[in-house]
């Protein structure tokens, strides 16, 4: 008896179970309020602060100091950062307990043993209106009843000796609106979480013609093994007159047990899906050129020959100039520093044996002629063969994020656009023959607008 | 789209400009005047520019095929038409006359934005079509203006109630409706808002993952305007679980709606992002 105050309260604190007071913890508001802040205020630093940049370039921007501040921070990966982590946990475990926490108490008010109103109660509230009615309380009382009905779902009524309280509710189920956006929220993060452990993101890149049944692991720099194989049929592009891609599209065909399952175009924005993996078109670029038609000027008698030939091909050149030999196509050609783009390489075998190589790049038809051999090659026309370059991604938890998109959307409507509202209307004979009608109303959200309904079926009840 | 329509078009723009004008002189006379029938015509003129402003869009749509927000003078015109509706339908549903006076002004000058933002014309642009990104933006913005308004509505609280607090029966005391009322409109605002700015990151999240192949890709645009999302979550969670009612609040709103601008304007022109061939 002799305690102070402040043992008193200690006291409380440590009879409390250790279970108990950890529940309440993570089962607070304010923990969630300082959550959310916290996660949306750090989350900015990623933005500031570039990611995943090298060492040097952080040192360079921020000095030595500040560098190594950031670096203890994990602030140049901070969305993979322990801290970060931690909170999303956090947020996640204060969802969970918090939402467990309120449901028995929700549970009780959505399915009630027994619906019941108390007059007294409502006759407080601060929504009210009241008016006086001439008509006869036989009358009335079927009126208003069919009214509310009409309005309400539940309908209750109590009668005294000379009044009659009929009450009328709807929305109960509403209550659950709140748990539906925090499940939603709960199912685009396991979303996520399962597309990052499970998923994987990869390129590849398919000649016309060729086959291909793995992907390369963009992160990982790793390949992944698919169960069937994808297959480029053609790859076909249209330019702009100003040379910039139109559009480009990828006939593409899935061949499973050396049978082909399926075949499509694919587009930009138009993937082709297969078990549940997504082929993007993303990028095109020439794998070889094919079928080069060579236009031969000999200086000494100034003839002109023309010649087709593929990669790997030789033939004999004309005047006894000796053998060329076309070696392949480059996407690109250095020469002495310069890059003159897409070339094509041959060899000449001189019937002396002297062999020399011949650059004729794509660009500068003339290059061949600074060489002042006694043959001037050019590159009269090709064939060009692409390779389609597709994205490649694999997201088992796409069906729970599109469920808790669903969710997200239904659970903010129902919790912010809908209430659960109950109203009385209680009737009571005056003395001078009048009656007296007192509408009262509350609703668990935007009272306000409760007020506002209130205020118009009063207006409606006394017209009738 | 022909030279002409655009002039049309751009004729209407500046009509509408200047219905949105003679509002927000109507309001402004209301604030002094405090005559409903002052305030009645206000509104009936915000009303006509909203009308106008919403046809020339639809008309600069169809005659398009896309919606018109691919440079920052078509972003700042849909937000000022957003903002001028949202103004209209919470005019009715709070009855608080006064917002226009932030509202009317607020709209007037991002359409004279809009109208004097320099043209970045010639440049290729994808057209936007997909429904998942019309109404993405769409949404968006009518959340953006919805959440202007919360913030509109928090300065105006925070103005009454330093009125009261230091019992000063000044100039806006007399004007400024009951503290509850504005906080009402405050807490119907930021809820109508955030549900919108749900809706629109959904639908964003949806075209991102038909376009690009994923719903996120860590991209700044992405990350503020989820951290601006889950800082409006914070604040329902004050008001409606906590409790928190009048200054904070509004001093959150306020906060709130500061980084949402950032969101929409900031980063855009300081960070960079994936949305930038929208506002070019």
């Amino acid at each position: 008896m002799t305690k102070t105050k402040q043992n008193k309260k200690t006291d409380s604190k440590a009879n409390a179970p250790f279970y108990k007071l950890t529940w309440d913890f993570f089962a607070s508001a304010k923990l969630a309020i300082i959550v959310l802040i916290l996660i949306a205020a750090t989350s900015i630093v990623g933005t500031l602060i570039p990611q995943n940049a090298a060492d040097s370039f952080y040192f360079h921007k921020y000095g030595e100091s500040l560098y190594k501040l950031f670096s203890v921070l994990d602030f140049y990966d901070m969305y993979h950062a322990w801290w970060f982590l931690l909170l999303l946990c956090l947020l996640v475990i204060n969802l969970i307990v918090c939402s467990i926490d309120r449901l028995d108490k929700t549970w009780k008010i959505i399915f009630p043993k027994k619906i019941s109103f108390n007059i007294e109660r409502f006759k407080k509230l601060k929504i009210q209106k009241t008016f006086t009615s001439k008509n006869s309380f036989e009358k009335i009382v079927p009126e208003y009843r069919q009214y509310l009905s009409k309005q309400f779902k539940t309908i209750l009524e109590k009668n005294s000796d000379n009044s009659i309280a009929i009450y009328g509710e709807k929305g109960r189920w509403t209550r659950f609106g709140v748990y539906v956006v925090h499940l939603s929220i709960l199912l685009l993060l396991v979303g996520a979480l399962i597309g990052a452990i499970f998923g994987f993101k990869g390129h590849m890149n398919l000649n016309e013609g060729e086959s291909a049944d793995s992907v390369m692991i963009s992160k990982q720099k790793t390949e992944q093994k698919l169960d069937f194989t994808i297959k480029c049929n053609t790859f076909d592009i249209k330019f702009y007159d100003t040379g910039a891609p139109e559009e480009y599209k990828s006939n593409i065909s899935i061949i499973e047990n050396e049978k082909e399952v399926l075949k499509r175009d694919i587009i930009v924005n138009d993937p082709l899906r297969y078990k549940g993996i997504n082929f993007f078109q993303s990028n095109y670029g020439v794998s070889s050129a094919d079928s080069l038609t060579l236009e031969i000027e000999s200086k000494s008698s100034k003839m002109v020959y023309h010649h087709t030939l593929k990669a790997g091909q030789s033939f004999d050149l004309p005047e006894n100039g000796g053998k060329f030999t076309l070696i392949r196509y480059l996407p690109q050609f250095d020469f002495k520093g310069h890059n003159l783009g897409e070339s094509f390489i041959g060899k000449v075998k001189k019937p002396d044996g002297k062999e020399f190589m011949i650059v004729l790049p794509i660009r500068f038809p003339t290059f061949d002629r600074m060489r002042h051999g006694e043959f001037v090659f050019l590159a009269e026309h090709y064939e060009k063969k692409y390779y389609t370059g597709l994205q490649v991604t694999y997201d088992p938890g796409v069906l729970y994020v599109y469920a808790g998109f669903i969710l997200m959307i239904a659970g903010c409507f129902i919790t912010f656009f809908m209430s659960h509202q109950s109203i009385m209307v209680e009737i009571t004979k005056e003395k001078n023959d009048e009656l007296s009608v007192c509408i009262c109303g509350k609703a668990n959200r935007n009272n306000q607008s409760m007020k506002l309904k209130i205020e118009k079926m009063a207006g409606q009840l006394a017209k009738l | 789209m022909t030279t002409q329509i655009a002039d049309n078009i751009n004729m209407l723009l500046y009509f509408v400009t200047f219905l949105y004008i003679v509002s927000m002189s109507g309001y402004i006379l209301y604030l002094f005047k405090q005559k409903d029938k002052i305030e009645k015509s206000a509104l009936l003129f915000m009303g006509a520019g909203f009308l106008f402003h919403l046809i020339s869009l639809a008309t600069q749509s169809l005659f398009t095929g896309t919606l018109p927000a691919h440079t920052m003078g078509e972003s700042l015109s849909i937000a000022a038409l957003a903002l001028s509706g949202s103004f209209i339908f919470f005019r009715y549903r709070s009855k608080l006359k006064i917002l226009g006076v932030l509202a009317s002004p607020l709209t007037v000058l991002i359409m004279a934005a809009a109208l004097f933002a320099p043209e970045t014309a010639g440049k290729e642009i994808t057209a936007i079509r997909n429904i998942w990104l019309v109404s993405h933006i769409s949404l968006i913005f009518i959340g953006e203006a919805a959440l202007a308004l919360a913030c509109g509505a928090g300065i105006l609280y925070l103005i009454q109630e330093k009125g009261i607090k230091g019992k000063k029966t000044g100039f806006f005391f007399r004007r400024l409706p009951s503290l509850d009322l504005l906080d009402y409109t405050s807490s119907l605002c930021i809820m109508t808002g955030f549900t919108m700015l749900t809706f629109g990151l959904v639908t964003g999240f949806i075209y991102a993952k038909s376009a690009w192949g994923n719903f996120w890709s860590w991209d700044p645009k992405e990350i503020w305007s989820v951290a601006t999302w889950l800082f409006y979550a914070a604040l329902l969670h004050c008001r409606l679980v906590s409790g928190w009612q009048g200054k904070k609040s509004a001093i959150m709103t306020i906060i709130g709606f500061a980084a949402l601008l950032f969101t929409f304007l900031g980063v855009n022109l300081f960070i960079g992002s994936h949305h930038q061939i929208f506002t070019n």
